[in-house]
């Protein structure tokens, strides 16, 4: 008791803390464990910084080229570049090289994944309402960083599964009209391959640009949280004007850290038995190379996918190419969609809710059908898009032919949106009808006959 | 003992007689393969027996009965010799369920001996022998770089198959060194055919021995899912590591309590 | 190992593995088994007030279940820390930081359940927004400006500013102009230049063989640029569509395409060569394995299927009098993926 009251004394006498401390210590979270997933991201990205620093230490970023000697016998020999050099070493000679390595990669892939099934919790509860525009806006831009950021990442070894999408995002960058060119030139050092700057950058942009970045945006997002409290589900005594829920400490501070401790367990387990680009069976980047089957990162599955299904369309004026192919489906439908995810407050006042009061009440989804419907019909096409970027791998595993599936892919962009709105829009109306809790089953009241034969009410 | 021993040469001879007479366009126009062993003997000759009457019930119906091929049915099979004859039959390719079907592995449709039947009857329209392969002699950083830049493109880097458009490219995690030699002879389906001069019987080696090699992968990052890159890892990221955590936050957050609720009246336009 | 049988070896272990995976499995399954039995969800117990306080014996339970988690958190961080300087195996370090992490994550969590108080506290919220500061605060901004008479003139003037300044920012990366069309367009490719394989050697016009497919690059030049590589392939003269300006360039039948596709430069390493005509109908063709570009060698590298906006350059091809495979002339047009400089 006196240790805590002489740590509080200490900050207090020089910073003034003592009220800060209490605010913090006193704040009440709402409980809801659909509340838990920006946290899953939080943490996964900690376990990307402290992963990401141990591998940066070791890590060369540069493709000058150099003859392996390390302990991976089928490579000794082969020329390669440095970058590759040190990702193989890294697996196979620095101790606990590869468990860092794959636990670093798992963690940007649940990263990801983490903040998209935020930001669906967060468009299905409409919790980007007044006054959370800010924030949600700052979240948006948080998600196409952490995508950025990932490619960049795993574009650095150089192997030959991550310099195919190098090529293929400098050919993106190309075909962005009139400017494209110039800018790919200057960002690439040149025509592709480009010269020895461009790990360079790459590797500046991944070790210290985005994530200074992103750090910065989450404090803020983090912040902005504390200053207008978190938003609640409404039931017994939850009025929009006061908060009710559990206070940081003892308790949501010790849910918390068991949460970051779980969320470090599961990506380091993974890291340690689940083997994740294993670059060594890549083997090294050439420009005249090319394997099948070659992917992104599952996050950029859509983009793929968008590239894929695109008809070969590009437009000429005057002699010159006006619009490469390329830039429909990785520049024009990923700007499309994001410009969509930031405009979604301001639709949703003007032709959803049609209300410009603030909120801090959720709504369950199906309390605004319209609204949840849409999104619902949005992702999905989405995931349209996402699903034709495996197209060959259904053509290999179940014999649906490569260019039929293209062309049932675009009717279905078309198609299951419309579909899955009417769908869900049913779904909502029915659940809020019949009251029913989609998981738990039914609450409400029975009527029940007695013994007797009178009846009785009972509440489930 | 001898007359039968005439006897049945004779037959040999009369059938061998028979059968390029009935071949049609002058018979066969490639020379005898040097290569292949010469039928010496009763056995191989019953053997050359044997698969000329299994390929008459297995095979003419589609190749003809003199392997010269039927239009929009099957290809001429006189001059592709023993080395595609092995492949086809070995990976169970041929014979196929209906014509114009892509071939695909499956189970050899008849025993050993009949395959050796068969094969030495195909053989005996001339064409490449079946081929030696040593992967032991092989490099192994050669054949990765060989197949990084003539096969990955369709079999992908580590040999899990992938497609092209117009056919399925199989994976190969079951071949043998000898169907790796033969396939990259022959050049089966829509896959290209090397040459000596293109891939030398040395390469060969080296390839077998790189495909052997992504057989036993070096899987030291642990469970391998595949070892097709992405697709799998982002299904483990999602099936794997984010219902994990699903559940955690489940099991660690509050519920909505569950006494009974009134609905909320719709917001702005809701329904 | 025999040429003639299969990988043998890779049965018994794939049956190991399988083994060793199934026991992971379990050992997951009772985790969580043991995890959610631990953790009841919370929302079953009353909510707004804890009801009589739990038996001593619970909390004494409690904080002994919690001690023993965390003294095996010790004993697995110990672990890790052994096997990191003995026997680091990726995958034993793996298991036991995840399991030290674990097992932390259930102390923390019994510890939050269980040891402590929690209650639900409830809050006023502080409604943020004060219209009479925000005018106050419009009020000091317009003070600043109280001098200023003709504000339309001096918008103006500011926003003809900002335009300068941008163009002025922008214009030396289009001033790049000139250098970078030879740039992008510079290819290595011109009447004589000689075929090499990877290793440096002639490409015999007698070494490509029909339906074969090899990889080329202009001699006595870098490979890894984009103008280098191409595609050689041989097909039956008789059936070529080439358009009648490439009338000679396939001698033989031996045909020279870029290797970058037009698309999104990825390397097109997929040839489909049909093996006889009854048996596919489609033509021999080259195509690019990330987006499945198919390119038709008999008619030009006409788009066959596929994204790719632009036919496969060609390259046309003459016999030296040694045998070896020359370019006759430059390209047929720009390599790689479009963008606003190539002109047609």
């Amino acid at each position: 008791m006196s240790g805590s009251e002489d740590v509080m004394r200490f900050l207090d006498e020089r910073l003034g803390a003592g009220r800060a401390v209490r605010f913090v210590l006193d704040y009440v979270f709402p409980d809801h464990w659909s509340f838990l997933l920006g946290e899953i991201a939080l943490y996964s990205f900690v376990v990307l910084v402290a992963t990401g620093t141990f591998l940066a230490l070791f890590f060369t970023p540069d493709t000058a080229p150099l003859i392996y000697h390390g302990s991976y016998a089928p490579l000794r020999g082969a020329q390669i570049s440095a970058a590759y050099d040190s990702t193989v070493r890294l697996s196979y000679d620095v101790k606990g090289g590869l468990l860092m390595r794959q636990t670093h990669h798992w963690a940007a892939l649940v990263f990801v994944a983490a903040v998209t099934v935020h930001l669906l919790r967060i468009i299905f509860t409409g919790a980007f309402r007044k006054p959370r525009e800010i924030n949600y806006v700052i979240g948006v831009t948080m998600l196409a960083l952490a995508m950025l950021e990932g490619f960049a990442g795993y574009s650095l070894p150089d192997d030959l599964l991550s310099g195919m999408g190098l090529a293929i995002a400098w050919s993106v960058a190309m075909s962005i009209p009139l400017v494209g060119g110039p800018f790919a030139t200057a960002l690439w050092g040149g025509r592709f391959p480009g010269t020895s700057v461009f790990e360079s950058r790459l590797f500046i942009a991944h070790v210290f640009v985005i994530p200074v970045l992103l750090a910065a945006l989450i404090t803020i997002h983090l912040a902005m949280i504390m200053i207008q409290r978190h938003t609640q589900f409404p039931g017994s005594g939850r009025r929009e004007d006061n908060v009710v829920g559990t206070p940081l400490w003892p308790s949501y501070a010790l849910r918390s850290l068991g949460l970051f401790a779980s969320v470090a367990a599961v990506l380091v387990a993974m890291g340690g038995l689940v083997q994740i680009n294993p670059v060594w069976l890549w083997g090294p980047y050439h420009l005249y190379v090319g394997t099948n089957g070659a992917q992104p990162d599952w996050y950029l599955g859509w983009l793929i996918g968008a590239l894929r299904m695109m008809p070969n369309l590009e437009i000429h004026v005057f002699g010159h190419t006006l619009v490469p192919n390329p830039f429909f489906g990785g520049v024009l439908f990923p700007s499309v969609v994001f410009m969509v995810l930031y405009a979604v407050p301001w639709i949703d006042r003007r032709f959803i809710s049609r209300e410009a009061a603030p909120h801090h009440l959720l709504d369950r989804p199906r309390d605004n059908p319209l609204r949840t419907a849409l999104a619902a019909a949005g992702f999905s096409a989405v995931a349209v898009v996402f699903a034709a970027g495996s197209a060959d791998r259904l053509f290999f595993q179940f014999g649906f032919g490569y260019e039929g599936a293209i062309w049932f892919f675009r009717g279905a962009f078309l198609v299951a949106p419309v579909v899955v709105f009417v769908l869900t829009r049913m779904i909502c109306v029915e659940l809020r009808r019949s009251g029913r809790h989609p998981l738990r089953g039914w609450s409400g009241s029975v009527l029940a006959r007695t013994r007797r034969g009178g009846f009785q009410t009972i509440d489930r | 003992m001898r007359r039968r021993l005439i006897g049945l040469a004779a037959l040999v001879c009369g059938t061998f007689a028979l059968v390029s007479l009935a071949g049609g366009e002058g018979g066969s126009a490639a020379p005898r393969a040097t290569g292949t062993p010469s039928p010496g003997g009763l056995a191989a000759a019953r053997t050359l027996q044997e698969g000329q009457a299994l390929f008459a019930s297995s095979c003419a119906a589609c190749h003809g009965l003199g392997a010269e091929g039927i239009k929009r049915r099957g290809p001429s099979l006189r001059g592709v010799g023993a080395a595609a004859a092995d492949f086809y039959l070995q990976t169970g390719r041929m014979p196929l369920p209906s014509p114009g079907a892509q071939p695909l592995r499956t189970r050899p449709a008849f025993p050993q001996r009949q395959i050796a039947a068969l094969v030495s009857y195909v053989a005996s329209f001339g064409g490449p022998p079946v081929p030696t392969v040593a992967p032991a002699r092989g490099s192994l950083s050669r054949g990765h770089d060989l197949f990084a830049l003539d096969c990955a493109g369709c079999h992908t880097i580590q040999g899990q198959g992938g497609i092209v458009t117009g056919g399925i490219v199989p994976s190969l995690n079951v071949v043998t060194a000898r169907q790796v030699a033969e396939a990259i002879r022959v050049g089966p389906y829509v896959m290209p055919r090397f040459g000596p001069a293109e891939v030398s019987d040395a390469d060969i080696d080296s390839i077998a021995r790189y495909v052997q090699s992504t057989q036993h992968p070096q899987d030291r990052g642990g469970w391998g899912i595949g070892r097709i890159g992405p697709i799998t890892e982002g299904m483990v990221a999602w099936l794997l590591g984010m219902a994990a955590l699903l559940l955690v936050a489940r099991l660690l957050g509050e519920r909505v309590e569950d006494e009974p609720h009134e609905p909320r009246p719709p917001q702005g336009r809701a329904s | 190992m025999s040429p003639e049988e299969p990988a043998g070896g890779s049965r018994e272990e794939s049956s190991r593995e399988g083994r060793r995976r199934r026991r992971l499995w379990t050992l997951l399954a009772a985790l969580a088994l043991a995890a959610s039995r631990v953790l009841r969800p919370r929302g079953s117990r009353a909510r707004s007030d804890r009801g009589p306080a739990p038996p001593v014996g619970a909390e004494e339970r409690a904080e002994r279940l919690v001690a023993a988690l965390l003294l095996l958190t010790a004993l697995s961080g110990a672990g890790f820390v052994t096997l990191f300087v003995l026997h680091p195996d990726t995958q034993l370090l793996g298991a036991t930081l995840g399991a030290c992490l674990a097992l932390l994550a259930l102390a923390l969590a019994v510890a939050s359940s269980r040891l402590v108080v929690s209650e639900t506290k409830v809050e006023q919220r502080p409604m943020p927004g004060d219209p009479m500061e925000a005018r106050q605060a419009a009020e000091s901004v317009q003070a600043g400006g109280q001098r200023v008479t003709r504000r339309r003139l001096l918008g103006g003037a500011v926003g003809a500013a900002g335009a300068g300044l941008a163009a002025a920012v922008v214009v030396p990366v289009a001033a790049l102009g000139p250098g970078l069309e030879d740039q992008l367009s510079h290819t290595p490719w011109r009447a004589g230049r000689r075929l090499v394989d990877a290793e440096g050697a002639a490409v015999l016009a007698a070494d490509v063989n029909p339906g074969g497919f090899l990889t080329a690059f202009a001699e006595g030049v870098d490979q890894e640029q984009l103008g280098s590589p191409v595609a050689v392939v041989r097909v039956d003269p008789a059936s070529l569509r080439l358009p009648a300006a490439r009338a000679g360039w396939a001698p033989e039948g031996i045909l020279a395409y870029s290797k970058i596709c037009t698309h999104a430069a990825c390397a097109i390493s997929l040839y489909r060569s049909p093996l006889s005509p009854s048996t596919q109908a489609r033509g021999p063709a080259l195509v690019c394995p990330c987006h499945y570009s198919t390119f038709d060698v008999l008619q030009g590298g006409r788009v066959e299927f596929g994204p790719a906006g632009r036919p496969l350059p060609q390259l046309p091809l003459m016999v030296d009098a040694a045998g070896a495979l020359r370019a006759a002339g430059p390209l047929s047009e720009p390599v790689g993926p479009a963008w606003w400089g190539d002109r047609r």
